[in-house]
């Protein structure tokens, strides 16, 4: 027994040993960069400037003139007054399972019973509220049954619930729009893990901002992944604004270096930086991120949002995504996307619980329409619903 | 959160040993733990329920009670069933004695069926045959110029020619026939399984091709919907297999217990990664011990296997257990712990790490430094760090380029997790405690730094 252990704890014990030996320095420096971070420029004297900060903007970036043309022309002709946007409700998946239908208590009627509080704790678990959440969302319906009286019909269930869960998101934020910078060009920076939708709500939201007049420049910061940046450029040409790439497996920091200068020079209003998608464990790839930020503000002012495209199904891992990717770059916001779907993204209300970080936008489909405002009570019906 | 199943078990165990017996309640208890757990690593609810009850009736029927460890006993149960149910009848891709051999790819949008086509394309043409792929995504912009790269970059021919997918299955068969290559790799669409159009329109590409395996992707971070997803597509294209992709993150990959246990397909591949090499056999065991959050200590073993000089190794644990381990040594064994990828991905690995230390940045850079200035002592102060005195301090940290601050940290926090180190292997070596957590007393807000640890 103790022979094949052996390896085991031999490498357990390096691993550990170098990992207790680097620790105590990575939490100093941690909060030497928080403290000089808070007021201090950019330029931190640990790290050196990272070499395409300092790179020309220069021939890695290719702007297509008919691109830049087709800008201009859409400023010119009025806008066909928008679609009636999608609807939260409208445009869930159908055939979702009813979350009503999992409370067996209002088939059987008559009052809350303990059966009932572990029938809606299930019900919860079920939308990846998760655990921790769930109990204390469970605990606030339970203080508003007795609230409303002792003997709570079983049939006020729902109700109270999306009462209970319209507040809780209401108290993370009252603001949940994308802030514009007061002058000069507002950037907002999308980011997450690989696969959630970055891209395509990228596009969905250049789509509305050329649809209220701005004139938007999309960045295909996605260097990496191969066709990322044709993608982009494709939603590009449909919506007919202007584009920033670089070269296939080039330097991400180069493409938003260019965009912010051509940002500029036209006067752009919007610019979105599409990046690629990372796994918030990988360490250098989060690193490539913060770089990314910081090419932007150096542009005083422009950075407005930085975005968490978030996958509806995902399931409790969101909790350490968002953990991770506001540790990093300090995400002002959260986009849900592929709510048309059945999964719930229940993962969302832990996410706001824990960090404060309110949801902003919702996707509902692939096409560059699918996209609305986050409603808490909205939300919180489709989940109850 | 985390908090792996042996730190649940211990408060009802501790009790449960001046009792010597398990009541009904005390098995309860354990269930409601192993529920937490398991919800808490996304397997879906109804899944958990079918398990416990499984783990229940074993639990109850073993001597577990009377084992001189009923925790780890419970635990082993535990994890036997999650292997059991992720394992199965393991398989291979099927081979049609009529070729091509064709694999067709379903899935969510996003979940990596493009990438794992490509990846299960170079991993045929490393096993002799001669792959082909399909791109049949017609829907999501430069779907086609994606998997175009990736076949390029794997030296796969890739076809996607008509009008509609089914079409452009279609002539991949007959492209695939006329270029003599004998396995065929449809990348569809995503599509949600809602979707009444497009599931059919999976079915009337499955009609067209006729698969000979059929696999479903799925991304490893899914949460309670993978039960869901796994039926709807089992039932539309009879599904042979699954792909579980973006294993190299932290999720801890219930979904792979909720689409095995609703399929009863086997897991086929893990997808380990974005670059095309990062792809797998699926390890039932490795699952297992991760989504209990018992860490992947053989994935580990593996590693380290081909990174350590086993002799070495084994002079440097047993100077450990002396209490005889020198900086040298340390660096020795760190040089070849590093070649066995990021240290954050090693202590991923461990079992029964807290999660402070599990989710702390570990920057890799520092373990350069911590190189750096032992590599700028004399072999003398490696091996007896008491004669490193104020000069030499200075010295050490301009050869380094660190600070002399630097330097008498890192001597003074290997001085104490040396002392710990030594501790954790003897209680090792006696074998009562296997490796399932740190060392007993080990509390990492006594390293140095300043305040202790605040993560
Ligand atoms: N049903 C649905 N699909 C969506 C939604 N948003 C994005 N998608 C699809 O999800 C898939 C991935 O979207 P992308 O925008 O490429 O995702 P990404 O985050 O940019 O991906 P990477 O750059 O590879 O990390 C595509 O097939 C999209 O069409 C949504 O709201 N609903
Ligand atoms: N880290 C990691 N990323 C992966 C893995 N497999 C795929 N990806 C990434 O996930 C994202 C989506 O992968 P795709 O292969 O485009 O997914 P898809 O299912 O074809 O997407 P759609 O066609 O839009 O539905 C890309 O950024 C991939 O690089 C994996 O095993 N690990
Ligand atoms: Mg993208
Ligand atoms: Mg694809």
């Amino acid at each position: 027994m103790s022979e094949s252990l052996a390896p085991i704890v031999l490498i357990g014990i390096f691993v550990l040993a170098a990992f207790l030996l680097v620790l105590p320095r990575i939490v100093r420096s941690r909060e030497a960069s928080r403290d000089g971070g808070a007021t201090a420029a950019p330029s931190r004297p640990s790290t050196p400037p990272p070499l395409a900060e300092a790179a020309p903007a220069a021939a890695t970036t290719e702007v297509p003139p008919e691109l830049v043309e087709e800008i201009e022309s859409i400023e010119v002709v009025e806008e066909a007054p928008p679609d009636e946007p999608p609807r939260l409700r409208d445009r869930i998946g159908k055939t979702r399972a009813s979350f009503a239908g999992l409370l067996g208590v209002l088939r059987r009627g008559g009052k809350i019973d303990a059966a009932a509080w572990d029938e809606l704790e299930e019900a919860l678990l079920l939308a990846d509220v998760g655990m921790t959440t769930t109990q204390s969302v469970v605990d606030g319906v339970k203080a508003r049954a007795a609230a409303a009286g002792a003997d709570a019909d079983a049939d006020a269930l729902p109700d109270l619930l999306r009462a209970e869960i319209t507040e809780r998101l209401e108290a993370t934020a009252t603001d949940r729009s994308l802030h514009h910078a007061a002058e000069g060009p507002t950037v907002w920076l999308m980011v997450g893990v690989n696969g959630v939708g970055k891209t395509t709500t990228t596009a969905k939201i250049a789509k509305r901002e050329i649809a209220d007049g701005n004139k938007v420049l999309l960045a295909a910061a996605d260097t990496f992944r191969a066709a990322a940046a044709d993608q982009l450029a494709k939603w590009a040409d449909r919506l007919g604004c202007a584009l920033v790439r670089g070269q296939d497996g080039g330097d991400p920091g180069a493409v938003v270096f260019d965009a912010m200068d051509a940002a500029t020079a036209r006067r752009t209003d919007v610019v979105i930086v599409d990046t690629a998608g990372r796994l918030h464990t990988k360490v250098n790839l989060m690193r490539e991120l913060e770089k990314l930020k910081r090419i932007v503000e150096r542009t005083p002012g422009a950075l407005q949002e930085v975005l968490l495209v978030l996958d509806a199904s995902t399931g409790q891992n969101g909790l350490t995504q968002a953990r991770e990717f506001a540790g990093a770059v300090d995400i002002t916001g959260v986009v849900l996307t592929k709510l048309d779907g059945t999964a719930k993204g229940g993962v969302v209300l832990a996410i706001e619980d824990e960090f404060q970080v309110p949801v902003k936008l919702v996707g509902l489909g692939e096409g560059a329409d699918d996209l609305v405002p986050f409603d808490p009570a909205e939300f919180a019906a489709a989940l109850v619903e | 959160m985390f908090d792996s199943l042996s730190d649940r078990f211990e408060g009802i165990f501790t009790r449960l040993r001046s009792r010597g017996k398990l009541t009904e309640k005390d098995i309860d208890e354990i269930a409601r733990e192993i529920r937490l757990a398991l919800l808490e690593a996304d397997v879906n609810v109804r899944v958990v329920k079918a398990l416990i009850a499984r783990i229940k009736e074993r639990a109850n029927g073993a001597e577990v009670a009377k084992s001189l460890s009923p925790a780890q006993q419970v635990i082993k149960i535990v994890h036997e069933e999650l292997v059991a149910t992720l394992g199965g009848d393991a398989r291979k891709l099927s081979v049609n004695p009529k070729p091509p051999t064709v694999v067709l790819l379903a899935g969510l949008q996003g979940s990596g069926k493009t990438t794992a086509a490509a990846k299960l394309a170079r991993w045929l043409e490393r096993d002799g045959k001669r792959p082909l792929l399909v791109g049949a995504d017609l829907q999501r912009p430069a779907a086609v110029e994606q998997l175009k790269v990736l076949g390029e970059r794997v030296g796969v021919p890739v076809s996607s020619t008509g009008s509609d997918p089914v079409e452009v299955a279609r002539n991949g068969i007959d492209e695939a026939i006329r270029l003599g290559r004998n396995f065929v790799i449809v990348d569809t669409a995503g599509r949600l399984q809602i979707d009444v159009e497009l599931m059919d329109e999976l079915r009337a590409i499955r009609d067209a091709v006729n698969p000979d395996d059929s696999l479903l992707v799925v991304d490893a971070m899914t949460g309670q919907e993978a039960v869901n997803v796994a039926e709807a597509f089992a039932e539309t294209v009879d599904l042979t297999g699954i792909v579980l992709t973006k294993l190299d993150g932290d999720a801890r990959g219930g979904a792979a217990l909720s689409v095995k246990e609703v399929t009863g397909r086997p897991i086929m591949f893990a997808g380990v990664g974005e670059k095309l090499e990062d792809f797998e056999p699926f390890y039932p065991d490795r699952m297992a011990s991760r989504i209990l959050g018992m860490g992947d200590v053989l994935t580990l073993i593996e590693k380290a296997e081909q990174a350590f000089d086993a002799e070495q190794a084994a002079v440097a644990t047993e100077k450990l257990r002396q209490g005889e381990f020198t900086l040298q040594d340390f660096l020795e064994q760190m040089r070849q712990m590093r070649k066995m990828g990021p240290l954050q991905n090693l202590v991923a690995m461990l079992p029964g790490v807290p999660k402070e230390l599990r989710n702390a940045d570990v920057d890799e850079g520092e373990l350069a430094r911590i190189e750096a200035i032992i590599c700028s002592m004399t072999m003398e102060e490696r091996s007896n760090p008491t004669v490193i005195n104020g000069s030499r301090r200075i010295r050490i940290a301009q050869g380094s380029g660190t600070t002399t601050q630097d330097v008498n940290q890192l001597l003074k926090q290997f001085k104490q997790v040396s002392q710990m180190m030594k501790q954790f292997s003897r209680v090792n070596k006696k074998g009562k405690r296997k490796l399932t957590g740190l060392p007993p007393g080990f509390d990492p807000s006594a390293l140095g730094g300043p305040g202790g640890l605040k993560l």
